[in-house]
């Protein structure tokens, strides 16, 4: 590890992208998001990148699909309305399975919305957004030094599975300054042989390569399909990151990822300190989700509390993992407010009274 | 061994004297143009012309979506296939990535001058060293005959059945005309495909925009190119390319709109 430094979220990002040799960055400026574009412009070109300012996000992204589709890293950066935009390049990226980094800096909507933090973008990130089967594999920092970590973490998934890789952030944590170490990160050791389908011109000679999302045949593009879903499955079983606090003895737990999980840790602390045992289950990747860990802990608590920054996406998966073993409530702000320690803790007791009178009842 | 001209000896293969060959580069292969079609010829010289400036081991092209979504199939270079009307911009991608090599689009009215307009400003005007083939053929031929940004006033199609209405449904776009006019476009020229003339002139015009390129000169080429669309058009292969001598090219007059010595 190298020194401490006090960075903004956005620079943090940024700085480690360069440092996991990202050789081409295409972006458009968007509130919160638009210090990692300043950094870009003023650094990648003195350290060996391409910056390209596009004309649009739709650009943008289709600038990335042409670099990745050399095998050169490539990445985007963009906050939500920008990231709508990026569908349809993003179900083509995913189709012709180019590896890239997409980096969205999320605030609230819908429509113009506002330029806080929010988490209204998980069912874009997480359930697909654009046409079509797909999955991005997506990582969700907490912290400014997740913020960098997720960045080679996300490049080198993306080079192994070609797969687009998202950091879904927010506004607070790409605004936010904190201190943040870099890795020793040598892309050498990182480097994966993408020989065999890159175009780059028939080198001495060799077969045509061709990079396309069209299969006109049914059968072939249902065979296209099934290979997507299998690369899918094998990282459902292998990828899966995510961080628990005091869920040992704990009675009920909190499920939150990103910024709220920073709230929900404060929670945590004030809940413990009247006596009430309560864990944290945080994931760090929201594609592949941590069913299993969370299936594990319902069958331990008496009840979970999901909390977001939207009108409840991810409990929808929590419910699903739970599938009826333990209560599953929601509390969430929207529009660009943030859940704070205290209301958390409220909504935990009421949680803890609700499943105590249940029990009363029962027996 | 017969001797055609004094001095000169040349071999006799078969019966006949070998006066044109498929380049290598072109897929044996049957394609799913129309009879007739000018995209066929277009492929042709392309490949011909990457054969002549021997940059097979670094061109990539880009295909976008209509007619020519397919053109991977054909040309056996390198290829991307784009979204629609995204071309230039994955074409800026691998460009900015790998600036040595040679990076080309292929795209038609309604990728390059409607759903795409702004790609094709945009790139041009940053002026990305690629060159962007563009088929103006009027009409949206993959999709069934659907009128496109550059079907003249008056005409028939499925979209504009009593002809094209310039009041309701706009005015024709001349892209050359418009892109010669951004700082960023190096040579911009309208050639055709209709006769043996033209298409001798039209494969002079690539050629150069590929060797300015090669030769890394600043800017981007823009080489658009009236072709025909006889099954769009409604007209047998003969009589579109008549139109195309009699009426197109009032419309979008041939030649050069910008020269890289003389600009404008």
């Amino acid at each position: 590890m190298g020194k401490k430094l006090l960075m903004k979220g956005n620079e943090a990002l940024a700085e480690a992208a360069i440092r996991a040799g990202l050789k081409g960055y295409f972006g458009y400026p968007i509130t919160p998001q638009s210090e990692l574009l300043e950094y870009l412009a003023n650094e990648l070109p003195k350290r060996g990148g391409a910056f390209v300012q596009a004309e649009s996000e739709v650009a943008a992204i289709n600038m990335v699909y042409g670099a990745a589709g050399t095998g050169e890293r490539a990445m985007t950066s963009t906050s939500s309305p920008g990231f709508s935009l990026m569908q349809e390049g993003i179900s083509y990226i995913a189709c012709a399975e180019l590896p890239c980094l997409l980096v969205n800096v999320v605030r609230g909507g819908p429509g113009l919305g506002t330029i806080q933090p929010s988490q209204g973008d998980y069912f874009q990130a997480v359930k697909g957004g654009g046409h079509g089967d797909y999955k991005m594999i997506v990582l969700a920092p907490n912290s400014v030094q997740e913020m960098a970590d997720f960045v080679y973490l996300g490049m080198d998934l993306a080079d192994l599975y070609r797969n687009p890789v998202c950091i879904l952030a927010d506004g607070a944590l790409g605004q936010m300054m904190e201190s943040v170490e870099f890795p020793e990160y040598n892309i050498e050791d990182h480097k994966v042989d993408h020989s065999s389908w890159t175009t780059r011109g028939r080198l001495n000679g060799r077969d045509q390569h061709y990079i396309t999302s069209l299969y006109l045949d049914p059968e072939k593009m249902e065979r296209i399909n099934q290979g997507l879903q299998k690369k899918y499955q094998i990282i459902k079983e292998k990828e899966v990151h995510f961080e628990t606090t005091e869920t040992e003895d704990a009675d009920y737990a909190i499920i939150a990822f990103g910024l709220t999980s920073r709230s929900a840790l404060k929670a945590l602390e004030l809940a413990r300190a009247q006596g009430l045992k309560i864990g944290l289950l945080r994931p760090q990747t929201l594609f592949p989700f941590p069913v299993t860990a969370i299936q594990e802990l319902a069958r331990q608590v008496k009840g979970l509390l999901v909390v977001e920054m939207n009108a409840g996406q991810m409990v929808e998966d929590v419910r699903l993992a739970v599938n009826g073993e333990t209560p599953v409530e929601f509390y969430g702000r929207m529009g660009g407010m943030i859940p704070q320690p205290e209301d958390i803790l409220e909504e935990i007791t009421k949680l803890i009274n609700v499943s105590t009178d249940q029990m009363g009842k029962d027996s | 061994m017969a001797v055609i001209q004094e001095g000169i000896q040349c071999e006799i293969l078969d019966q006949l004297d070998i006066v044109w060959e498929r380049p290598g580069t072109l897929y044996d292969i049957e394609n799913h143009y129309c009879p007739g079609c000018g995209h066929s010829v277009v492929h042709r010289l392309l490949m011909e012309i990457v054969e002549e400036l021997d940059i097979i081991d670094r061109t990539i092209g880009v295909a976008p979506v209509g007619c020519s979504v397919l053109a991977y199939h054909y040309l056996n270079i390198d290829m991307q296939e784009a979204a629609h009307g995204r071309a230039t911009a994955v074409a800026t991608g691998i460009k900015r990535v790998l600036p040595d090599k040679i990076v080309f689009t292929y795209q038609g009215d309604g990728d390059l001058a409607a759903i795409g307009t702004s790609e094709t400003i945009h790139t041009i005007n940053r002026g990305e060293n690629i060159v962007i083939i563009f088929i103006n053929n009027g009409i949206y031929g993959m999709t069934g005959g659907q009128m496109a940004p550059t079907t003249l006033a008056g005409a028939v199609t499925s979209t504009s059945p009593e002809g094209r209405d310039l009041v309701t449904q706009g005015n024709p776009i001349r892209m050359s005309e418009l892109v010669a006019l951004l700082d960023g476009s190096y040579y911009v020229t309208r050639q055709a495909v209709n006769s043996a003339k033209t298409v001798r002139k039209a494969k002079k015009a690539i050629k150069t925009a590929f060797q300015y390129q090669v030769e890394g000169k600043g800017g981007t080429s823009f080489i658009e190119i009236i072709s025909n669309c006889p099954a769009g058009w409604k007209m047998t292969p003969l009589e579109s390319n008549q139109y195309i001598n009699r009426d197109v090219v009032d419309f979008f007059p041939l030649g050069d709109y910008k020269l890289p010595e003389k600009g404008i």
